[in-house]
């Protein structure tokens, strides 16, 4: 290792204090610069650190974002989400590996390309998307690329790929980005017209106990998809024991069709601000953390320079509003792409420098979470409203919605539809009105919640986007006619695996085995006991799966089971024989053959 | 409200626990067997192999992981629990190597002690013959990743009772696994015989050398019955 390298490395672990819980700040900020995290520079971490260098590397391999080989200077992620697919996400990855003469997962000779694929990268209602370091470019076509990739030869910018604004504060200086808010419908809460700063001020007019009740009255649920009640996430982490508190803002949407939180951060981010402050006013938290996804590192300059506003402001920092006793700040912790860490106790263990993996529970965040302390952790959408609801009051909150599921919802619609984008629409909206207003005619399935959701069939578009119905974060995909719902089910389930973080059983072994079997019946090689063994298995990895990632992770294929059974019947052939479809025969020979030096006398191949 | 007694039943037993127990210590002080694999008394409860799943309340969860609480009702040997965990044990047996007949720890493994105790004769799953890596290096450890089953056993043995941090995991999802220090050999680490991790393994990913045939087969923890007490490990 040359001797700057080393110094550079250094100065980064001892601007973070060697601090071990600041591993995934200084392993990124390695990464950026030397373009990976090699076998020298894990040791030299470690010794910085006092710790063993397979415990960075034990970091470093389980984000996709990290490399323990040299990466190129440019590394360029297409996206390779269902929707992408759908989209020609495909031909624009060929298209790449034409134009640079390398396939997908490999680097140039002279070290200026990597070529990755990257699942969902929040931009279903523009896409294909591509990630070109952290410049998003979307709506790409096959055709574009050459271009693209002569533009990156010529200039070695990224932002030099840039050419249009995608409106909003995309447009901001800060940002400068192509990339579309595409908000279709401004609802009554979140994208309505309302007054600054009006949630906090009311907020510390009130005792702290009474803004944790109006959440409570107000009936809100955390809106990133398991709808746990805000207020007695709040009241259990208040009332824990313990002088330090932190609230954690969950910004890593990864659930593959969500977008709605990128929205939100680049248009509404002193709302979400408010709302944070809300929130640590509420649970006596005097420090914030945005756990933000990798894939928005486009965002993070301007998230904060509009933090370091607030703060000259009086928003941010002691004293919020002259309120003596309250001070609240925020810091901006960047993830490394992992889909796991949107999961809450991942999420801590990812901003404390450690492997994504879940937590065990109890004892919940509230109890003990990051740093061992009192946690709340709430998803964008959710500390958003927090803020609306503070300004308008619990009970015009609550008097939209339904009695069960109260409020709006920010929904991403995405797929085959006329409209894609960001849509607020009260709870209790169904299916029908949503496709209608996305212009979707003719759709054939309609997944909510995301792969981790339900494959709804137009026989059931009545139902409704509640918490006694269907229960969401807010993706919503929609299929055409034709498209081939079961090869989709299957890359999901693909994207689960490869998500998975591998702690437990069911979840790293189960879904790999459950993958197998899937692809025989999608062969055309399965029959009933193929179904019942996907069902059976599937149960087991739901039921015995440690989280939430694992638990879902078979519904791509169970919910299309359930909802879409003639599929499955249609690629069924009764068996010719005793033998089962599944089972081939030849395949099984193969290497006794070619150990023999003979084929088969009793199973002759007929070809 | 602190009480100095918890009760709760156990498949209709009534179980007594001390506050701060889990379900699992409270069943093996009154002697109620619940199948487990990755636990190790001494360790904190990892939770990963899943095998000691109970139905606590109607909720499943593991036993190794819940702290008993006053009333709770347990469900643990049911026929709808023990086929979640004959599935999980199956998944294990075919997710690596595990050829038995072969395998010096035969007869002492956990995992075949725990197969043996759910009446597994053969794993439903197909087997996936991975391919994993091999370190007999060290001159008194060998290191076998073909049998390793990810309980963390020894993570959190050579971290947290020897002090040094031998292992590790890297990488994510199924390609998760055991690593020591990145570029070195087993014999280059401070791993020493007389650490503790070296008894820790359930199966035979970390084996004493010369030391494999010194009970005969016949005569060893699980070949007489499925779990006579707990495995003998020096």
């Amino acid at each position: 290792m040359n001797p700057e390298a080393k110094a550079f490395m250094i100065g980064v672990c001892r601007e973070y204090g060697s601090d071990r819980t600041r591993l995934m700040d200084i392993v990124r900020r390695i990464q950026e610069q030397e373009r990976h995290v090699s076998l020298e520079a894990m040791e030299l971490i470690a010794e910085e650190l006092g710790i063993e260098s397979v415990e960075v590397r034990s970091l470093v391999s389980f984000y996709s974002f990290f490399s323990e080989k040299p990466q190129g200077k440019i590394v360029i992620r297409v996206c390779n989400d269902v929707v992408d697919l759908m989209q020609g996400g495909a031909e624009v990855s060929r298209a790449f590996e034409a134009a640079l003469g390398i396939l997908v997962g490999q680097t140039t000779a002279d070290g200026k390309f990597t070529l990755e694929h990257t699942p969902c990268i929040g931009m279903c209602d523009q896409a294909p998307a591509i990630l070109v370091n952290h410049v998003v470019c979307t709506r790409l076509s096959a055709a574009q690329v050459p271009r693209m990739v002569e533009i990156l030869k010529r200039t070695g910018d990224p932002q030099a790929l840039v050419t249009q604004y995608g409106g909003g504060n995309n447009e901001d200086e800060r940002i400068r980005s192509m990339v579309q808010n595409s908000i279709r419908r401004e609802g009554e809460v979140l994208l309505a017209p309302r007054e600054a700063e009006a949630g906090l001020r009311q907020a510390v007019a009130m005792q702290p106990e009474d803004v944790v009740r109006s959440i409570k009255d107000a009936g809100l649920r955390g809106c990133g998809g398991a709808g746990f009640p805000t207020g007695m996430k709040w009241e259990f982490t208040r009332k824990a024991a313990g002088d330090r508190k932190f609230l954690i803002c969950n910004a890593d949407e990864g659930e593959p069709g969500t977008f709605k939180d990128r929205v939100l951060l680049t248009e509404k981010f002193d709302l979400l601000c408010e709302g944070m402050a809300v929130a640590g006013y509420a649970i006596g938290a005097q420090e914030g953390i945005i756990y933000l996804r990798g894939e928005y590192a486009y965002l993070q300059a301007f998230l904060e320079s509009i933090l370091a506003r607030r703060r000259k402001e009086g928003l941010l920092g002691t004293e919020i509003l002259g309120q003596k006793g309250f001070d609240f700040d925020i810091r901006i912790q960047m993830g490394g792409g992992a889909y796991i860490c949107g999961e809450e106790s991942a999420l801590i263990s990812s901003c404390e420098g450690l492997r994504g993996d879940p937590k065990t529970r109890p004892p919940f965040p509230a109890q003990k979470g990051y740093l061992g302390c009192p946690t709340s952790v709430n998803n964008v959408e959710t500390l958003c409203t927090v803020a609306c609801i503070l300004e308008r009051g619990a009970d015009a909150y609550r008097a939209l919605g339904t009695s069960q599921s109260a409020g709006t919802k920010l929904l991403s619609v995405s797929g085959d539809c006329e409209w894609p984008g960001i849509y607020e629409f009260p709870f209790g909206v169904s299916l029908h009105e949503i496709l209608q207003e996305c212009g979707a005619t003719d759709a054939q399935a309609v997944l909510v919640g995301g792969p981790s959701g339900t494959f709804v069939d137009p026989a059931q578009f009545n139902r409704t986007i509640c918490f006694s119905d269907l229960s969401t974060g807010g993706a919503v995909v929609v299929f055409g006619p034709h498209r081939n719902l079961l090869r989709i089910a299957g890359e999901y389930l693909d994207f689960f695996i490869e998500e998975s973080c591998g702690y437990c059983t069911p979840c790293r072994a189960g879904t790999v085995l459950m993958k197998q079997r899937f692809e025989e019946v999608l062969a055309g090689r399965g029959n009933q006991s193929d179904l019942d063994y996907l069902v059976e298995l599937g149960r087991t990895i739901k039921s015995t799966s440690r989280c939430g990632l694992g638990q879902t992770a078979c519904n791509p294929v169970l919910t299309t089971i359930a909802n879409f059974r003639p599929l499955y019947s249609a690629l069924q052939k009764a068996p010719d024989d005793n033998h089962k479809a599944s089972f081939d025969i030849y395949g099984a020979l193969r290497d006794h053959e070619a150990l023999a030096g003979r084929t088969s006398e009793i199973f002759p191949h007929t070809n | 409200m602190s009480k100095d007694k918890i009760t709760f039943t156990i498949d209709g037993c009534e179980v007594t626990a001390q506050p701060g127990q889990t379900v699992m210590q409270a069943a093996d002080a009154a002697n109620i067997r619940i199948p487990q694999l990755c636990y190790l008394e001494g360790l904190t409860p990892h939770g990963s192999c899943r095998v000691c799943i109970v139905k606590a309340n109607g909720r499943l969860d593991t036993s190794c992981t819940l702290p008993a609480v006053e009333g709770m009702v347990v469900e643990n040997n049911t026929e709808e629990i023990n086929e979640y965990r004959r599935d999980l044990v199956d998944m294990l047996f075919v997710e690596g190597n595990h050829i038995c007949p072969s395998c010096e720890k035969s007869g002492d493994c956990e995992l075949q002690g725990v197969a043996y105790e759910l009446g597994i004769t053969a794993p439903k799953y197909p087997y996936q013959f991975p391919r994993r890596e091999t370190d007999a290096s060290h001159p008194d450890i060998f290191l076998d990743l073909n049998r390793c089953i990810l309980c963390a056993r020894c993570v959190q043995t050579s971290r947290d009772l020897d002090g040094k941090t031998v292992f590790e995991f890297v990488g994510r999802g199924p390609d998760k696994k055991l690593a020591i220090r990145p570029g070195a050999r087993l014999a280059d680490t401070e791993l020493d015989i007389t650490d503790q991790v070296v008894g820790s393994c359930p199966v035979g990913t970390i084996l004493k050398k010369r030391v494999g045939f010194a009970v005969p087969v016949g005569e060893r923890t699980y070949d007489k019955e499925p779990h006579p007490e707990q495995p003998v490990s020096e």
